[in-house]
């Protein structure tokens, strides 16, 4: 049974892939017609994403999500304001760590700063890089769902955030060092992820569901994109300060 | 063996990362919640498959994706491909394979998403049918493939980011007063919600790739923002054909 579920999930994150790798075939043999130089690592390299793929959907559906589900509408339902607050914050803070594409992601941007002489090209130095970039992104993921979690609870209208957000990001890129600026706006898009997205949407949509007078799908969802535009945000002021 | 030691580290800072979510979850459960967790042993071997799973992953993007995004970026501007020899010669038209790989792996990324699968069909639910789940997908994938290959004709032309950005800000908040209140939630998360593990990375190799080998680009300053644009432009596709479909149904009523 488990065997034959593995299978499957087996085959959906195989299926899941084929459009892209048909592309890139397409274009390698089409176009470009030109040999892939260490093609066996790569063809190993899409074995491990398409194995890691699985076992980490597979594991967030039996661990993290139902826990995480069930805690999010175990805290919208009756959990002190309080509570449900730091709840939401530490969750989209922990979720963002824990997010992989992050971990890629930040570990590219600090070789590109190393080569382009921001940070010193040591271990260390791309190492403080990727993690403080990390971090900010985390602190802005949790301090968006915070906000959400508020907005949802006096019922504003999820375009003031969003529009109030647009305005800042751009009263801050000005300000913002230009080298700083791309990872900063992709920053956005790094954020809102495989583990991120469905624990925020559930802590929303439970606590739409919750509170009387609220409707789950106008005002459960809007987080992942209030909470990539706060990363824009964050990292733009990290820039500055830093 | 090199390999192995290799794996073992990339195991060990996954568990690091996986971390925090752990100790949250474990304190609100037990100091807040006080009820036991269920099903105790299926859990505890959810979590192992997470961490291995995302070691995996890790070296695997590490190890074909990233490679391969910089490899065709250097291949699609190589000199012999786009047939110059002198540089001084190359327009931004020379590189038009490169704007259609950026579109359609943007395409191809969006059907094959899942999280957005989801999201369709809640669109489609409180709308009534008016929109409609697959075409809500296809308005994804025209809006992300058309914010990859303008991203990669901006890295190519070295055009700022930010003004494309803004254009793009300034077109959601004009869009944003026409749209019924109750889809703009759903609109505003088809974008970020998009791409996903496999394509971030991809499409970022492809961008910082194409900074390295257009001439006159700065990884640093060029080579980001390929996923800014892929977020950014599926809200307003999205958006847009919701503006179409409620007026294409008032027409029919």
């Amino acid at each position: 049974m488990i065997k034959n579920r593995f299978i499957k999930q087996l085959f959906s994150s195989f299926l899941d892939m084929t459009p892209i790798l048909a592309v890139v075939l397409i274009f390698q043999v089409l176009i470009i017609r030109q040999p892939i130089p260490d093609a066996t690592q790569m063809v190993f390299g899409t074995l491990l994403v398409v194995l890691g793929l699985t076992l980490f959907i597979q594991g967030l559906e039996q661990s993290l999500f139902p826990i995480g589900e069930s805690m999010a509408h175990a805290f919208a339902r009756k959990g002190s304001l309080f509570w449900l607050l730091s709840f939401a914050f530490c969750l989209g803070f922990s979720a963002t760590i824990a997010e992989p594409t992050l971990v890629v992601v930040t570990k590219e941007a600090a070789i590109i700063a190393s080569k382009g002489n921001i940070i010193e090209d040591t271990v260390a130095a791309k190492e403080r890089y990727a993690l403080g970039l990390h971090l900010t992104i985390a602190l802005a993921v949790g301090s968006a769902i915070l906000i959400g979690m508020i907005r949802i609870i006096r019922g504003w209208p999820v375009y003031y955030l969003m529009i109030g957000g647009f305005c800042c990001v751009m009263a801050l890129t000005p300000f913002a060092p230009a080298n700083i600026l791309g990872i900063a706006f992709d920053s956005g898009g790094f954020t809102t992820s495989t583990i991120t997205v469905p624990l925020v949407t559930a802590l929303g949509v439970g606590l739409a569901t919750a509170i009387k007078g609220r409707n789950p799908v106008t005002d459960g969802f809007g987080l992942a994109a209030f909470a990539s535009l706060m990363a824009v945000i964050f990292v733009l002021i990290y820039g500055i300060i830093w | 063996m090199d390999w192995l030691n290799h794996f073992l580290l990339t195991l060990l800072a996954t568990c690091q990362n996986m971390l925090p979510i752990v100790v949250v979850i474990l304190i609100f459960q037990f100091l807040v919640i006080r009820k036991p967790l269920v099903n105790f042993k299926k859990i505890l071997a959810g979590f192992i498959y997470l961490i291995v799973g995302v070691a995996f992953l890790l070296e695997g993007l590490d190890m074909a994706m990233f490679p391969l995004g910089k490899l065709m970026a250097a291949q699609m501007t190589a000199p012999e491909f786009i047939g110059t020899v002198d540089s001084k010669t190359v327009t931004w038209q020379s590189y038009i394979w490169v704007y259609a790989f950026a579109a359609s792996i943007g395409f191809a990324a969006t059907l094959a998403e899942p999280a957005l699968l989801a999201l369709a069909l809640k669109a489609q639910n409180i709308s009534g049918g008016t929109i409609n789940a697959w075409s809500l997908r296809i308005a994804v994938a025209i809006g992300l493939a058309f914010g990859t290959a303008l991203g990669t004709f901006r890295i190519v032309t070295g055009l700022e980011l930010h003004y494309v950005l803004f254009t793009g800000y300034a077109i959601i908040i004009v869009q944003t007063l026409f749209i019924p209140k109750l889809i703009l939630a759903l609109a505003y998360d088809s974008g970020p919600v998009t791409p996903s593990t496999v394509t971030v990375p991809l499409i970022t190799a492809l961008g910082l790739g194409l900074a390295t080998t257009v001439p006159g680009r700065n990884p640093l300053l060029d080579g980001f923002g390929l996923i800014a644009f892929a977020s950014l432009f599926p809200v307003i596709a999205v958006l847009g054909y919701v503006q179409l479909a409620q007026w294409l149904g008032k027409d029919r009523r």
